[in-house]
């Protein structure tokens, strides 16, 4: 089995998915091989860690608590989840409250006779403060340096508190693929929370995604499928059961690759096989996947028909206003190819990708879920390169190919604006997927390039931090390692 | 104050000192850190500090060595060494700073010695240690100044007279920073003064960094932040410092302030006098026009005030709420960790707020504490909580009016707004009153 439960560490991407964060080729040579190697570079600026991610899973459960021993520089990320998190239970009406997280402030003290006490303490206090159904305790890099043995407090206070408390591994320095954040918290769930089915629930699906909640509502009502969106705002009860739904489905593999597969493997949960639902084609081949597994298939037919017919006009009309526009795009791993599919469906060009990592597979080991192979059978083959959420490169890269419009995602988006380049942000899902996530996708980047005043102003008064020198450079010069093809 | 935990967290760690290097125009941080550290802390200090973006090379444009395993087993010396050659090649910068992080201060990486030998080819570089263990983001402020002091400062063949070295706000830390200083900056000059405010939009950048030690006095206004800098400026280069511990907010604090600085820097000359007097008569103009909202009472305006706010703000405010406005302190929460040797000063300062009006402090960095506090005490008429964007759902629990004035703050956007000064009293009273009333129109 891939997905391997024992313990409180997730196996690393690396080993796991072959994932690897430098490359420079193209995407029918990355799909040619599961053992290409990952290049490193001899220059690099902020990536982002595994702790990162695991609190876009964890501190966004209602009824959880979190507690993160490390000092309190590690918390950076929390006021802005906590953030994330009010604007999602605003958006759906529910209840809106502040994250129930708790730092261990590890000073230079702790560093020396170690912070074992404190952890102690703060998982007692998270307790009385917040009621949690669950606590997940998490590590950082000080923690795990200094050795101090958080899985055994956990079990410990386990049995004193009478709900679960989660030891997640996931210090910054395990990794420089972040994404594996996702992993470590999906592991934890996975381990502890969920419980084997009490019932099956033929009608439930399991949507792997963020915040928003709406992604599939335009096709489930329709289809008669309830859909039970995981894991941000979930309850802790409602993960319980997750077990029970008749089906996994997702829209990125970075995300929800471990989850999915773990469900599957260790749950009975088949995950939709089918590429995630990014422009027509891949939309068509999804629900039809759907179709087949809760055996409804004609119903499907019907749907797909009648999306496509609400969508035909404004499709035209966008295709004509964006016919022969050039796109650039930096997304993560999958998220990235299915970005394609959606600048190909309208009609533009693809001008240059920069992708934070790839995954050489994913945890269910199924090549219909790679939108890679997809995307390149639908729509041809492309130069892809792999940069690690590296600025520097992405905006090597920007101003290499002048797009007409970037399409960003975890890097920042100001950077191709002060390049001149209109941008937009990627992954706001709910906007893209299927078909009429397609249309307000086109018109999105319609809006952002047909009034470009502001963007070239903002050019014009900025001056960005790099020298001629590296724009002048090959975008990916700082890899080392052998050329890939 | 080993046992304190934290929820609600603001003030990061001392690692959070990137952003003081990030405020200096044109120079570059280095990070020698875990591949989280810089985004985190952007996030919790930029943007979360009312969505000041990512500068000129802050945020993902931050190099660093993104420590993992391997530099963890084998140190990260080599790797630090390559980032920077890679610095110099690639980001155009006038300054550089290498910022540690835990990893690197755990496992001892001499980060001095190889920063040295670039030093020593005549690169404009210095380096900080900045563990995140060792405390919050102000210290790690601290620690940046003293690096460029002790690493980079030479002195100045003559002094300049009527040149000050500001140290005030704390850059891209303190939300309204840029304003503050820029709003102290030309009130220093309408006395005849010439501010040297070493951060943010046209401060000068290296320049401003050189003219350091050629500063007539240093200007140390706040509580107790930017102290450690100037006494170590005094003691390098003889430089005397004057220390305001009121940031001033309206007209009496601004005019006081101004006249205790005119007449350290002799310069209280008629002019001078002349502009504090025209400054503070606007300021009461528009605090006039104010008084038909302000003394009515149908929108059930609030008396009394609670500040969840580092120390600098919690007194300012404290002082213009008491003064200005006419109300009463409740209780004042200091949230970063003040020094052990500055807390009975700081407290002092609460004391005698206007005659007979006091407040007790707290200092507290958990969020959980003050919450429990705050809804221990009853107040007869609803509270104004002048705090973070932690605190909406604590002042909606006890039907306060809550403003987010300190870090984090989510839930507005921060240019070039202050409230240091006559203008920034102003903008105080627009920002409670509109708050005021939009909640009770909406």
């Amino acid at each position: 089995m891939a997905v391997n439960l024992d313990g409180p560490a997730v196996e690393l991407r690396e080993s796991r998915l072959g994932t690897i964060t430098g490359y420079d080729g193209d995407a029918a040579h990355l799909l040619s091989r599961r053992d290409i190697p990952n290049r490193e570079r001899s220059f690099t600026q902020c990536g982002s860690c595994g702790a990162d991610q695991v609190m876009n899973m964890l501190s966004q459960i209602q009824d959880a608590a979190v507690v993160e021993h490390g000092p309190a520089g590690c918390a950076g990320d929390i006021p802005m989840r906590n953030g994330v998190f009010r604007l999602g239970n605003k958006r759906m009406d529910y209840p809106v409250h502040n994250v129930k997280y708790i730092n261990t402030n590890l000073n230079e003290q702790d560093t020396i006779f170690g912070g074992i006490a404190k952890l102690e303490r703060a998982i007692r206090e998270a307790y009385r403060r917040f009621q949690p159904k669950a606590i997940f305790v998490t590590t950082t890099c000080a923690s795990a340096i200094i050795g101090d043995d958080v899985p055994s407090v956990c079990n410990e206070l386990e049995e004193e508190l009478g709900i679960p408390v989660i030891a997640t591994a996931c210090e910054g320095f395990r990794t420089n693929i972040w994404a594996t954040g996702f992993d470590s918290a999906s592991h934890s769930i996975l381990r502890k929370i969920v419980k084997p089915p009490q019932r099956k629930q033929p009608d439930l699906i399991n949507v792997i995604s963020f915040e928003h909640r709406h992604v599939y509502d335009s096709v489930f009502a329709q289809l008669g499928l309830r859909p039970n969106h995981i894991v941000p705002l979930s309850s802790i009860d409602q993960l319980e059961h997750i077990s029970e739904a008749a089906a996994t489905v997702q829209y990125c593999e970075t995300l929800g690759s471990y989850l999915a597969g773990g469900l599957e493997q260790h749950f009975g949960v088949p995950e939709v096989k089918a590429p995630a639902p990014f422009g027509i084609k891949a939309t068509d081949e999804l629900l039809r996947e759907i179709g087949r597994m809760f055996h409804k298939e004609e119903e499907v037919e019907k749907v797909i028909l009648s999306e496509k017919e609400k969508i035909a006009a404004d499709l035209e009309r966008l295709r004509s206003r964006l016919q022969g526009k050039r796109a650039f795009i930096g997304a993560g791993g999958p998220l990235a190819y299915s970005i394609m599919a959606l600048i190909k469906d309208l009609g533009m060009e693809l001008a240059g990708t920069c992708v934070w990592h790839h995954d050489q597979k994913y945890d269910n080991d199924d090549e219909r879920i790679n939108f890679l192979r997809f995307g390149v059978g639908e729509y041809g083959n492309f130069r892809v390169g792999v940069c690690n959420k590296q600025s520097f490169e992405v905006v090597n890269a920007i101003h290499k190919c002048q797009p007409d419009v970037a399409i960003t995602r975890h890097v920042s988006t100001v950077w191709a604006a002060k390049l001149g380049v209109p941008s937009m942000f990627a992954g706001n899902h709910p906007t893209e997927m299927l078909y009429d996530g397609l249309i307000r996708f086109g018109q999105s980047i319609d809006d952002v390039i047909s009034n470009p005043v502001y963007i070239k102003n903002i050019a014009k008064h900025s001056k960005l931090p790099y020298t001629d020198w590296w724009l002048k450079q090959a975008t990916y010069s700082f890899l080392g390692g052998e050329n890939n093809v | 104050m080993s046992e304190m935990i934290i929820q609600a967290p603001r003030h990061a760690c001392t690692l959070g000192g990137q952003q003081t290097v990030v405020a200096i125009e044109r120079a570059i941080p280095i990070l020698h850190a875990g591949p989280g550290c810089g985004a985190k802390l952007h996030r919790g200090l930029s943007v979360a500090g009312g969505y000041q973006g990512a500068g000129y090379a802050g945020g993902d444009a931050m190099p660093c060595t993104n420590m993992i395993e391997k530099d963890v087993v084998f140190g990260g010396v080599d790797k630090l060494k390559s980032v920077i050659e890679g610095t110099l090649k690639v980001m155009d910068g006038d300054f550089f700073v290498v910022l540690t992080g835990c990893t690197s201060d755990i496992i001892g990486d001499d980060v001095g010695e190889v920063v040295g030998a670039f030093r020593e080819q005549g690169i404009p570089i210095v380096y900080a240690e900045t563990g995140g263990f060792k405390g919050d983001a102000y210290k790690g402020h601290d620690l940046v100044l003293r690096a460029i002091i002790e690493q980079y400062l030479k002195p100045a063949e003559k002094k300049e007279k009527g040149l000050v070295n500001v140290f005030a706000s704390v850059p891209r830390h303190d939300p309204f920073w840029e304003g503050d200083l820029n709003e102290i900056k030309k009130l220093l000059a309408g006395i005849g003064l010439k501010a040297n405010i070493l951060f943010g939009h046209n401060s000068g950048g290296i320049k401003a960094l050189d003219a350091i030690p050629a500063a007539e006095f240093n200007l140390v206004v706040s509580p107790y932040i930017g102290l450690g800098a100037a006494q170590l400026l005094q003691e390098k280069f003889d430089t005397p410092y004057f220390h305001y511990p009121v940031l001033p907010v309206g007209g009496t604090e601004t005019s006081k302030f101004l006249r205790a600085v005119a007449e350290f820097a002799d310069v209280l000359t008629p002019a001078a006098e002349a502009f504090i007097t025209e400054k503070e008569n606007e300021f009461y103009h528009y605090m006039v026009r104010a008084a038909d909202l302000l003394t009515e009472y149908q929108l059930n305006q609030p008396k009394r005030f609670y500040n969840i706010n580092d120390a600098s703000y919690a007194l300012a405010f404290s002082k213009f709420m008491v003064n200005e406005l006419g109300f009463f302190p409740v209780h004042q929460f200091i949230t970063e960790d003040v020094p052990e040797e500055y807390r009975s000063p700081v407290a002092s300062y609460f004391q005698e707020l206007a005659p007979g009006i006091s407040s007790d402090v707290t200092f507290e960095q958990d969020g959980g504490v003050i919450n429990e506090t705050v809804r221990s005490r009853k107040t007869v008429t609803p509270p104004l909580v002048l705090a973070s964007s932690w605190e909406l759902d604590l002042a909606k629990e006890i039907s306060g009016l809550q403003l987010s004035v300190g870090l984090p703050i989510i839930d507005r956007l921060i240019l070039h707004r202050n409230y240091a000064g006559y203008t920034g009293g102003l903008n105080l009273v627009e920002d409670i009153y509109s708050r005021l009333l939009s909640k009770s129109r909406e």
